[in-house]
């Protein structure tokens, strides 16, 4: 129970410090953060379930007020702008995550960096894709067409989240909670 | 640790955070309803009018809040432009900005415990599945440790720079990682020497 609440409290924490690493924005100033590679952390490391009530929480903070997202975002603002759709997708996405590492016996590494695309691009992009396509009342296509600019560093941090995931479970194989 | 609520007292400092959900709440759902200029128009007028009655420095802390829009203004902008519907592009753009500046009225004329206070009254109907009071828990340790992890992740930069001439890239994650859920371990050891989470 308390080993439950405290970890999705500290990835919850995690989610927010990850979004305050120097960023580097590229063309049209779609700002890449290592942000959604905690989210897809939270699910291949915490598993399907604490990863989606870690994410959740996280965003209530950002709800509430804190001005967590990256590049300062906050409040209620973020939630009534054109990224909505990211924002719900995410506790999706670490679901997702979470799930596939619980249920694969593909070694952990691998399997964190397929589900990270899996969930952390396929299922995150259609409900970043249908927010934008209400938000901007653009047709899906447009919408994907605008999506695309946060690809390549949504896919090298899918890869990455391979790598820390099975750099994680080598030192502790026991706090891997997905594997446990 | 910094929150959005603005300093400068405004009259909406004084409201109840219930209602002020409420209202934004409301104001939203009428204006996806527009779909013409004029209505949007005067909203935008009412909302700049609303935010502007916080005085100059609160007005302008208001409008540096709605940077993050403009790349999507100028996208759907630049679209409109280009395909001849500029009525169309004008309601859109008219809609997202003031949605968003309502609800950053809301959110920065609103105590961050007063918000938490509404979170948790909010999630009482799922009393069976969630208890308010670890809810309350969760939100307070994260809070607390996001600048103790923030610190960690320096310290381990730090290190890195002690020890190589390359830059830290993202190799300083893992430990990062790690170091978030020895904290979980160790915070959940007290907590339960201390009585449990309920």
């Amino acid at each position: 129970m308390e080993r439950n609440l405290t970890h999705i409290a500290l990835f919850a924490a995690l989610i927010a410090v990850l979004g305050l690493v120097p960023r580097i924005d590229l063309a049209a100033g779609v700002p890449i953060t290592a942000q959604s590679l905690g989210i897809m952390l939270c699910g291949s490391v915490l598993g399907a379930k604490r990863g989606a009530l870690a994410v959740l929480l996280f965003l209530a903070l950002v709800a509430v007020g804190l001005p967590l997202l990256a590049g300062g975002r906050g409040g209620l603002g973020v939630f009534a702008g054109p990224s909505v759709g990211f924002l719900i997708g995410f506790p999706i996405a670490a679901f997702v995550i979470g799930w596939i590492v619980e249920n694969t016996s593909l070694p952990v590494g691998l399997a964190a960096s397929a589900a990270s695309v899996l969930g952390g691009i396929a299922v995150l992009y259609l409900f970043g894709i249908a927010g934008l396509s209400v938000m901007l009342g653009k047709t899906w296509a447009e919408a994907t067409v605008i999506s695309f600019a946060y690809l390549p560093g949504d896919v090298l941090k899918a890869v990455l989240a391979g790598f820390i995931t099975q750099g994680i479970a080598r030192m502790r194989p026991g706090a891997l909670l997905s594997r446990a | 640790m910094l929150t959005l609520t603005s300093p400068v007292e405004t009259a909406f400092h004084r409201l109840r955070a219930g209602p002020k959900l409420a209202a934004l709440c409301g104001a939203t759902i009428l204006l996806f309803w527009a779909s013409t200029i004029p209505p949007l128009a005067v909203a935008l007028t009412a909302a700049t009018a609303l935010t502007a009655t916080g005085g100059a420095v609160f007005l302008r802390h208001a409008i540096l809040l709605l940077r993050p829009l403009i790349p999507f203004v100028v996208i759907v902008a630049l679209w409109h432009l280009i395909t001849d519907d500029l009525t169309q592009g004008i309601v859109i753009l008219l809609r997202l900005i003031i949605v968003v500046m309502l609800a950053n009225l809301v959110t920065m004329t609103t105590r961050l415990s007063d918000m938490i206070d509404v979170l948790t009254k909010l999630a009482r109907p799922l009393r069976w599945v969630l208890n308010p009071a670890t809810l309350a828990l969760a939100i307070a340790l994260t809070i607390r440790f996001i600048p103790t992890l923030s610190d960690r992740m320096g310290q381990i930069r730090e290190s890195w720079r002690a020890r190589s001439p390359r830059r830290p890239g993202w190799r300083i994650l893992t430990p990062a990682t790690l170091a978030a859920l020895d904290d979980a371990d160790q915070v959940a050891e007290a907590l339960r020497a201390r009585g449990g989470a309920g």
